[in-house]
């Protein structure tokens, strides 16, 4: 993933980014039904274990950021869901900062929820072939436009980052690559196993009726 | 090339789950005793407060701070260390040129291009602001236990639904962790093989596909059986409280008058 340690980004990038990402986070987690939280949990814990993947690049080796995935199967919840993968990624291996989380949540969030639209967009056509290509045009779009997101906020805290600010883009091309050919065959493969798991209204496959009929139903609210 | 790295289904970063219980009878670290919240705050205190520092003296006095707490939290020395060395690729560029692109008095040049010597000393201070704020993660929040993040959250008032999706994701991490890994094993028995090639990458896309698909059969085994228990949307061990112990008191006083020492020694040299 795009972690920008603490120290590069100046301070209103920073305000930005924590302003921005708490407001996403608290329209997520609205729409974030309680019992659906194991459903995003558990795929969330999915995409942190393919975020660690390294696929050989060369004589380096590159990780997989798919927030395109993320955008297309979690919608809204992907900001939350970001923001957690993020703070576990600074806790247990220290990448990345603290006070940067905002902006680098935001630089994953948006185009996730860009994708997001997109995909919903391409399933209105009813065709495999046309949302598999919009899969693999999210997994492009998601990281291209976070490594654009990464390089504006460089360039935004101060002109000395401008230079290393382009190079980042270029840097980003072979994870881009990956990624389309990733979330394409990702989603191929859940639309002809699992077409229901790419239905937005979360949870309400898991809904058993006695939870709505529950007298202390507000306790889930 | 040692066994681990050769292994193709190992992960690029070994989760190093600092927050599994330790064992019984292993003392704990002196900063284990000092209550998670007030760890969190110090945290974000002093981070902030290392951000606004600039000048050098200041910031080796940040750096020999996170590495007293790091001792105190007692990290493993290597693994923090190799830690440290693993930048992203791309702050190793911001880095390089940060002595090029900022004007001032040349301290060499490669190719024409004057690295200046106020531009090594930015490039210099920043490393030292991330790595410092870097240790204070791993130290502070960093060694506490799922559990205590949790409660630690709660008093904090953080929202319900993002500590219950904080846990439930690191809960999940190790066991889908395995079932990569068995995924992997079995694509591996089938002569597959990691390589820059258009095959590889839609295998791995199929195989996270079906990890989806059973993370979210899983995750209706885990609603059913939560439900079957009668959860009510609350962990009640979330919201148990400890009173603040003397040492809580003295950590949070430590950690307060570093920060305060830590401006000062900024102001003052600044203005002299």
């Amino acid at each position: 993933m795009a972690h920008i340690p603490d120290g590069v980004i100046s301070w209103p990038v920073l305000a930005g980014g924590i302003v921005t990402t708490l407001a996403g986070c608290a329209y997520g987690l609205k729409k974030l039904d309680p019992v659906a939280i194991p459903r995003t949990a558990v795929l969330s814990a999915t995409f942190f274990v393919a975020a660690l993947v390294h696929f050989p690049v060369g004589p380096t080796s590159v990780h997989l950021m798919l927030n395109g995935l993320i955008g297309i199967v979690l919608g809204w919840v992907a900001v939350p869901a970001i923001l957690v993968g993020l703070l576990l990624q600074a806790l247990l291996f220290g990448f990345g900062g603290i006070i940067v989380l905002g902006v680098n949540t935001f630089n994953l969030a948006v185009p996730a929820l860009l994708c997001h639209g997109l995909f919903q967009l391409s399933r209105r056509s009813q065709h495999p072939k046309i949302i598999i290509a919009t899969a693999g045009a999210c997994g492009f779009l998601g990281v291209g436009l976070t490594a654009v997101l990464v390089a504006t906020s460089l360039a935004l805290s101060g002109k000395e980052f401008a230079s290393a600010a382009q190079l980042v883009v270029f840097a980003h091309l072979p994870i881009m690559l990956i990624e389309t050919v990733f979330t394409a065959a990702a989603i191929a493969l859940l639309l002809r196993v699992k077409p229901e798991a790419l239905e937005t209204d979360q949870g309400q496959e898991l809904h058993l009726d006695h939870v709505q009929e529950d007298e202390q139903g507000k306790a889930y609210v | 090339m040692n066994g681990r790295a050769t292994d193709p289904t190992h992960l690029h970063a070994e989760p190093g789950f600092a927050h599994q219980p330790s064992p019984e009878g292993l003392s704990k670290p002196w900063m284990g005793t000092i209550q998670a919240h007030i760890r969190l705050i110090a945290c974000f205190a002093l981070a902030v407060v290392i951000l606004t520092l600039h000048h050098p003296i200041a910031l080796l006095c940040a750096l020999l701070l996170s590495c007293l707490a790091a001792a105190l939290a007692g990290l493993n020395t290597a693994q923090t260390l190799r830690r440290m060395a693993s930048l992203e690729g791309f702050m190793i560029l911001v880095l390089l040129f940060l002595p090029f692109s900022i004007e001032g008095e040349t301290l060499f040049s490669i190719a024409g291009f004057a690295a200046s010597y106020e531009g090594l000393a930015r490039a210099l201070s920043l490393l030292a602001q991330s790595n410092a704020i870097m240790l204070l993660i791993l130290a502070l929040p960093g060694t506490l236990e799922a559990g205590e993040l949790g409660q630690a959250m709660q008093r904090l008032h953080v929202p319900d639904k993002f500590i219950h999706l904080f846990l439930f994701t690191l809960r999940y991490i190790d066991v889908m962790r395995q079932e990569y890994r068995r995924l992997r094993q079995a694509m591996q028995t089938r002569g597959f093989q990691m390589r820059f090639s258009m095959h590889s990458w839609k295998s791995l896309g199929y195989l996270f596909g079906m990890l989806m698909i059973k993370s979210l059969e899983r995750s209706e085994r885990i609603v059913a059986a939560m439900l079957c228990r009668g959860f009510q949307g609350k962990f009640p061990s979330l919201t148990q409280e400890r009173p603040l112990s003397q040492a809580d008191l003295i950590f949070a006083v430590v950690m307060a008058s570093c920060a305060l020492g830590l401006l000062t020694l900024e102001w003052a040299r600044a203005a002299s």
